[in-house]
């Protein structure tokens, strides 16, 4: 028996959703928490993707090292945001929260295209990730099975945390009703900045895996900032398990469509958010 | 199912049968029925908790009932949008302020006055033509001593005043049944004076049923009382059934007891 | 608002004076005539500006007057520019056939779309206006046949203005037509804000939840100036059109749609001039800086969209109203 092509798709869907989940469930989860609207997380996964490239280029780290300062690098640029911006405006508009994260991702694409220029970077993946494997008939390119491999632990980890430790059942319950959750006496605030740099540093982490399967540019940061608001807005607000469902069914879709009818192009997946969003606004997952 | 014949329902003003809300295991209100005649004073207590603002939430049409009826004078309003509700005659206000920040008492009572008169859909002509509108809104705000500072933001003005702003706007609608949701909420004992006059002064036409916790009020004002606890109906009586009765005691014990 | 407290102010005279013309009105638009002299040369970029404007407008209406968060809005603009340069490819391009058709359609699909945005509001209607510009611009980009696709609209041919007056490379004809325009449009929104259904979308702005408890009919409201909105943003689509007479698939793109939203907060919503003032900035800052390079752009624009948010949360006009009553409090 060989599996037809239509595996290969999937399978490649599979993997681009992996990597916008990684994109998206920081966002997703901090969204769900303090409602904060934050459109500068595609600027954190850029962060990571440049620190990547440099650590390669300029002083010659191996890739698979270079993934842990990616997250931190986010994570720790995150934290200095939050604490000097963000905390003012979590009462203001939602306008506001948008016009201010817009305008540091504004800052943020200038400031790579000055650094790094406009454009693509070239990184030299390692040698044990390239290719690709066959298997019944179809072949399984080595990256994607990296980045599956990948998301689906970091899935589990966040999974196992959320569920099983303290720390995870605080994360829930600020989610779920943040008052509440105050009135018995979690410390909301701390919760929320350690999960706004958790969040943000897998950002960074997805930025810097993505550099193999879609290139990095100054431009990076707006372009999946579409891609990880569709996710987060479909998959619903403060959900891992919708955003991972959101994930996989939005990359599943794109490079479907991309693959089956190309002509159509991006059009299936706006149309798609759009009546998802109107049947469930609050997201397929979500409260409210 | 209700066994009281339509004829005597078109004597009430309001009037609910099996209202029933749970979100989830949480039950805010069960079998709850309501029977009141035109032009009477009616005051809903109980302890925090009770459902009575969900009550109010549940009759205005802010909150979709799982079950029961609800009817407006002789018509059937369960299944109407809120607005329509408002336009029948059908009035509440607010526990906490819900009023525009950053519109004055007049321009305020004039949106409601406008929305009445169906007007407000207008765009071709300017606010100043609609002088008998304006005289309206200031009128209402005149007999709630709200004229002097009309012009100011509704921010700016005192709590006290916000809160009489709040049933300046429910009289705009011309209400036939009004709905207060504690109304004295939050006003210290000495700034009641106008809130205190303004409910007594409502015209006999309007049926009143409201809320409150101050005991004051509810034995000055209620002609009948109807205790809520844990979204079910305690009881209701007259003042004195209800001071007299055990039950309503025990539920109180601790709390505003006169 | 600083009025005299006196107890015997009547209602009606103060509704008046808030409506009434204030001079400085009065020398807004009369220094929309100096270009002409000062900067005859500049009377191309004049135009963009009264056009930017104008997008500026239809926005303010939904966004600063109703509360209605949109980051599609160049949708309209785009359907205005394409049914104008569209009708010219096949003779209709006429200016003020172009000027009733134009806007027409777009708010046609304005008023279609209200159904759905009047439903939802918060992330849910941001996502949405979102979607549906991205939606309109995936359409537009693969009908090639009719849009020109990437290429841009092909063969479009606008008439002159009263079968005399080109719109050509000078300039003049753009920049009258535009500010004429820009100006009518104003005259019209302006009556509209200071209209009871101004205070009505005052209302939903402020407080959505109170509206339904007044007896008001929110969301009938919200699809007739959203309706509206698309009108006058169709309306600044198609003077670019025909201005220009280039239509490609800029005008549709989310990047405009942003920018029209940053213009107006730069400027100040939910005060009319806001949108005014903010293009005028905007287009002649980056008009400056055209010759830098546009990466640098991007980096300053962020910089004063942040510094906006965190120090000047109205806008520059708030800003100056601030200033302006603290003065008069002052002096008082």
């Amino acid at each position: 028996m060989t599996l037809g092509p239509i595996f290969g798709v999937l399978f490649d869907g599979v993997a681009y959703g992996m990597l916008l989940f990684l994109l998206s469930v920081g966002l997703s989860v901090t969204l769900g928490m303090m409602n904060f609207v934050n459109l500068a997380h595609c600027a954190f996964a850029m962060l990571g993707g440049y620190v990547t490239v440099t650590l390669i280029n300029v002083y010659g780290w191996p890739f698979l090292a270079t993934l842990p300062l990616a997250f931190l690098a986010a994570a720790i640029a995150s934290v200095a945001l939050e604490r000097t911006l963000y905390r003012r405006l979590y009462r203001a508009s939602e306008l506001d929260q948008v016009l201010l994260t817009i305008g540091l991702t504004f800052m943020s694409v200038g400031a790579a295209a000055y650094v790094f220029g406009t454009i693509q970077q070239p990184v030299q993946t390692p040698s044990y990730l390239r290719g690709s494997i066959g298997f019944l008939g179809a072949s399984f390119g080595v990256y994607r099975l990296f980045l599956v491999g990948v998301g689906l632990s970091i899935t589990l980890l966040l999974a196992f945390a959320l569920e099983y430790t303290r720390f995870g059942a605080q994360v829930r319950a600020a989610v779920d009703n943040q008052r509440m959750a105050r009135g018995l006496g979690i410390n909301v605030d701390l919760a929320f900045a350690i999960t706004f740099a958790l969040g943000s540093g897998l950002a960074g982490l997805g930025g810097a895996l993505a550099i193999e399967v879609v290139g990095l540019d100054p431009a990076f940061a707006f372009a999946y900032l579409v891609y990880v608001l569709i996710v987060v807005s479909v998959g619903g607000l403060g959900s891992v398990g919708g955003s991972f469902a959101a994930a996989i069914l939005l990359g599943v879709t794109d490079i479907a469509g991309k693959y089956y009818v190309p002509q159509v192009g991006a059009f299936l997946i706006y149309l798609m958010m759009v009546v998802l969003l109107m049947w469930r606004p609050a997201g397929l997952f979500g409260r409210r | 199912m209700s066994t009281v014949s339509s004829a005597v329902l078109s004597s009430l003003a309001l009037s609910t049968q099996g209202l029933d809300k749970r979100f989830g295991s949480l039950v805010v209100a069960s079998d709850i029925n309501l029977a009141i005649p035109h032009g009477v004073r009616y005051a809903l207590i109980g302890p925090n908790g009770a459902g009575k603002t969900t009550l109010i939430n549940l009759i205005t049409g802010m909150l979709r009932p799982d079950a029961g009826r609800i009817v407006l004078g002789d018509t059937d309003i369960t299944t109407f949008k809120p607005d329509a509700r408002v336009k029948r005659g059908l009035v509440r206000t607010f526990q906490i302020n819900q009023l525009f920040p950053h519109l004055n008492a007049l321009e305020a009572v004039t949106l409601a006055v406008c929305e009445r008169r169906g007007v407000a859909g207008e765009w071709w002509k300017p606010l100043p033509a609609y002088g008998e509108a304006v005289d309206e809104a200031y009128a209402i705000l005149k007999s709630l001593a709200l004229a002097t500072d009309c012009y100011r933001l509704t921010r700016e003005l005192a709590y006290g005043q916000q809160r009489l702003l709040e049933i300046a706007l429910a009289l705009a609608t011309r209400p036939k049944v009004l709905l207060l949701d504690e109304p004295a909420a939050g006003v210290p004992r000495g700034e009641g004076a106008e809130l205190f006059s303004a409910i007594a002064g409502l015209s006999k036409d309007i049926t009143v049923l409201f809320i409150e916790h101050d005991m004051d009020i509810v034995f000055r004002f209620a002609s009948r009382i109807i205790v809520m606890v844990g979204g079910r109906i305690l009881v209701e009586g007259t003042p004195q059934e209800i001071a007299a009765d055990a039950r309503v005691r025990e539920v109180y014990l601790g709390g505003d007891a006169p | 608002m600083a009025v005299s407290s006196s107890a015997a102010f009547d209602p009606n005279l103060y509704l008046q004076a808030q409506t009434r013309w204030q001079p400085i009105e009065y020398a807004f638009w009369a220094a929309t005539l100096l270009p002409f002299l000062l900067f005859p040369h500049h009377l191309v970029l004049a135009s963009q500006i009264a056009i930017t404007a104008l997008f500026a407008l239809s926005l303010d209406l939904i966004l600063g007057y109703a509360g209605i968060v949109s980051l599609g809005h160049a949708a309209f603009f785009g359907l205005g520019a394409y049914t104008a340069g569209i009708m010219s490819k096949y003779g209709w391009g006429d200016p003020f056939v172009g000027l009733l058709v134009g806007p027409a359609v777009a708010g046609l699909a304005g008023y279609a779309t209200s159904f759905i945005i009047s439903r939802f509001r918060h992330l849910p209607l941001i996502m949405i206006t979102m979607g549906l510009g991205f939606l309109l611009l995936e359409a537009a980009n693969s009908a090639e046949w009719l849009t020109g696709g990437s290429d841009g609209l092909q063969g479009v041919r606008i008439g002159p203005l009263f079968g005399r007056l080109r719109f050509d490379l000078w300039g003049y004809t753009s920049y009258a037509y535009s500010l004429c325009v820009l100006f009518l449009v104003f005259l019209v929104t302006r009556r509209l804000i200071n209209s009871p259904f101004g205070l009505a979308l005052r209302g939903i702005r402020e407080n959505p939840v109170r509206m339904p408890a007044i007896g008001a009919p929110s969301r009938s409201h919200i699809r007739t100036i959203y309706t509206i909105s698309a009108i006058v943003a169709g309306i600044a689509g198609t003077v670019l059109a025909q201005t220009t007479s280039t239509v490609s698939l800029g005008v549709l793109d989310f990047q405009r749609s942003a920018e029209v939203v940053i213009i107006l907060v730069l400027g100040g919503a939910g005060r009319l001039y806001g949108g005014l003032v903010g293009a005028i900035i905007f287009m002649v800052a980056r008009d400056q800086f055209s010759g830098i390079a546009p990466q640098y752009w991007y980096f300053w624009i962020g910089a004063l969209l942040v510094s906006v948010v965190m120090l000047l949360p109205n806008g520059i006009l708030g800003g100056l109203a601030r200033l302006t009553s603290s003065w008069r409090d002052k002096a008082s």
